[in-house]
């Protein structure tokens, strides 16, 4: 998604662009996928930053204008309502923050001043920033949020959302995230994430932009600390003035002549998760599962790792896309109850053929299991005389069809904020450089080309 | 080319990379981002726009005068009339 906004942005100052995908759609780690004729999205539950009409200043206004769309291709539909699920205390949260501020003031009377507090600090940071310092969000929640309870009820979607590090969170990395989700809000197009990435194709189509699809670059051949040529996975070269990646920044290395094949190991991201989709023959309204998006846990304190065992079940998020307001009162046509957790990459990937299809099976119930805790009970029902079809994807699943090491869907631990790399005209975009979700990544694509392409004409 | 016409080339280009904003009552003498939400990656948009549109170049460093449509008609008038010339 980042390639194709910074592909638009290019195109649209008369660049010669292309476009080279792997995948046989376009989308990288929000992307689609078809089954059995159903439709999944893979990344998305939501999109992040959503933002009324008029509402200015914000990333998804300023990703409009950068790619000249217009707000209605998007479709955006915004959401019921989300809650924070932790044992015996939640936080219900819209895209109104009062709710979410009145929330905190209910469940933590005593620290909605801390909690207040910390809001100034967190609207006066420079997320945005290219040459920020890194600093530790564990330190600065510390500082301000006395109760750990409430402490461990931010972190728990910020982190579920897009934390690329384990137990503690790069600060600006938490701001973007958490004004994403709090401040802005959640909302998804009737058609999910597809509808979006037809958006961008249209924009960078009508501008003559050129895409090759299932053509993955093979190799970076590099000379004297330049791009020389790109290899294609058919074989061709092609030469460039620049190029940005959108792979990830270990695996964008992994593919520069003169580097070995296991470069920056300890560079791989180590979060991924699995997730479970259940499509339903009722609407979830209809069982009274009536929230757009459920961050859970009921672990004592929420541990943000990831696990020793194939499945960490203790947190995780549920959603219903049928949860939205769609127009016109419309309605998805089935059910969707999609469950996600972290999961271990080396244990799934290290799983012979039969036992993987086995623990996908006894993990699909466990994770179902759990995520009912945190839903009305069914009456008169189990979830099987409900379910039309499942699917389940794990760590395995998200490396083939993404490529992301170790099905890292965050990426890299440590962000490339400012896109460069040892080539000089090979800039990272997307996940690694460090603007998070949906609209991040377009953000992030945009960012890249204005500050290393068209700034520098 | 006037002025008054270059206020109007600045002024449509605004209109087109920020839709959303009312640029009914602009005023010349006051800085465009005081009372517009205009930021910087807007202001790359109408300097990228005056190059591939009309072929005038603005370098980085002569960005501040385009801070207001008076500065911009002082700064790019004369530019654009020695590109027509």
């Amino acid at each position: 998604m980042s390639g194709l906004a910074a592909g638009i942005r290019l195109a649209l100052f008369d660049k010669n662009v292309i476009i080279l995908e792997r995948h046989n759609v376009s989308g990288g780690l929000n992307s689609f996928y078809s089954f059995d004729g159903r439709k999944f999205d893979v990344g998305l539950h939501a999109v992040t930053n959503y933002v009324s009409p008029g509402v200015k200043g914000t990333p998804l206004v300023k990703l409009f204008r950068q790619l000249r769309i217009e707000r209605e291709s998007f479709g955006l539909c915004e959401q019921k309502g989300s809650k924070v699920a932790f044992p015996g205390v939640e936080l219900c949260f819209n895209n109104d923050f009062t709710l979410f501020e009145s929330e905190v003031a209910r469940a933590f009377p005593k620290q909605i001043d801390n909690f207040r507090k910390l809001m100034r600090i967190i609207y006066d940071y420079d997320e945005l920033s290219l040459e920020a310092v890194e600093l530790s969000t564990l330190k600065i929640l510390d500082e301000h949020i006395t109760d750990p309870l409430l402490r461990d009820m931010i972190l728990c979607p910020v982190m579920l959302y897009g934390n690329a590090q384990e137990t503690d969170m790069e600060f600006g990395q938490f701001v973007i995230m958490f004004k994403a989700i709090f401040c802005e809000g959640f909302a998804r197009p009737f058609d999910g994430v597809r509808r979006i990435i037809r958006a961008l194709h249209d924009k960078y189509r009508s501008l003559g932009g050129k895409r090759k699809m299932k053509c993955g670059v093979k190799r970076i051949l590099t000379e004297g600390g330049k791009i020389k040529e790109l290899q294609l996975d058919n074989g061709d070269l092609i030469t460039a003035d620049h190029v940005l990646s959108s792979i990830g920044s270990v695996e964008t290395m992994r593919l520069c002549n003169g580097q070995p094949k296991n470069d920056l190991a300890s560079e791989v991201g180590r979060l991924s998760f699995v997730e479970t989709i259940t499509i339903l023959d009722v609407q979830p309204r209809e069982l009274d599962w009536d929230d757009t998006i459920i961050f859970f846990n009921d672990s004592e304190r929420f541990d943000y790792r990831r696990p020793e065992d194939l499945v960490d079940p203790r947190s995780g998020v549920i959603c219903f896309p049928n949860n939205y307001r769609y127009d016109d009162g419309q309605e998805l046509p089935e059910g969707v109850f999609r469950v996600t957790a972290m999961a271990n990459f080396d244990r799934w990937t290290s799983l012979p053929e039969d036992e993987y299809k086995a623990q996908k099976e006894l993990w699909y119930d466990r994770l179902a299991e759990q995520a009912m805790r945190f839903l009305p009970p069914l009456k008169g029902h189990t979830l099987k005389d409900l379910t039309q079809y499942l699917d389940m994807f794990t760590p395995r699943t998200i490396k083939y069809y993404t490529g992301h090491l170790a099905g890292a869907v965050y990426g890299a631990p440590h962000k490339v904020k400012d896109g460069r790399t040892h080539v000089d005209n090979l800039y990272i975009c997307g996940t690694d450089q460090g603007f998070l979700g949906v609209i991040g990544a377009m953000m992030s694509g945009i960012s890249m080309a204005n500050y290393h392409i068209l700034s520098k004409d | 080319m006037t002025k008054d016409e270059c206020k109007q080339i600045v002024l449509d280009i605004i209109a087109e990379i920020a839709p959303d904003e009312d640029l009914s009552d602009v005023k010349a003498d006051v800085g465009l981002r005081d009372q517009l939400d205009l930021d910087s990656m807007d202001l790359l948009d109408i300097v990228m726009e005056l190059r591939k549109k009309y072929g005038i170049d603005v370098p980085e460093d002569e960005y501040p005068q385009l801070a207001s449509l008076q500065s911009c008609a002082e700064y790019l008038t004369p530019l654009f009339n020695s590109v027509k010339a």
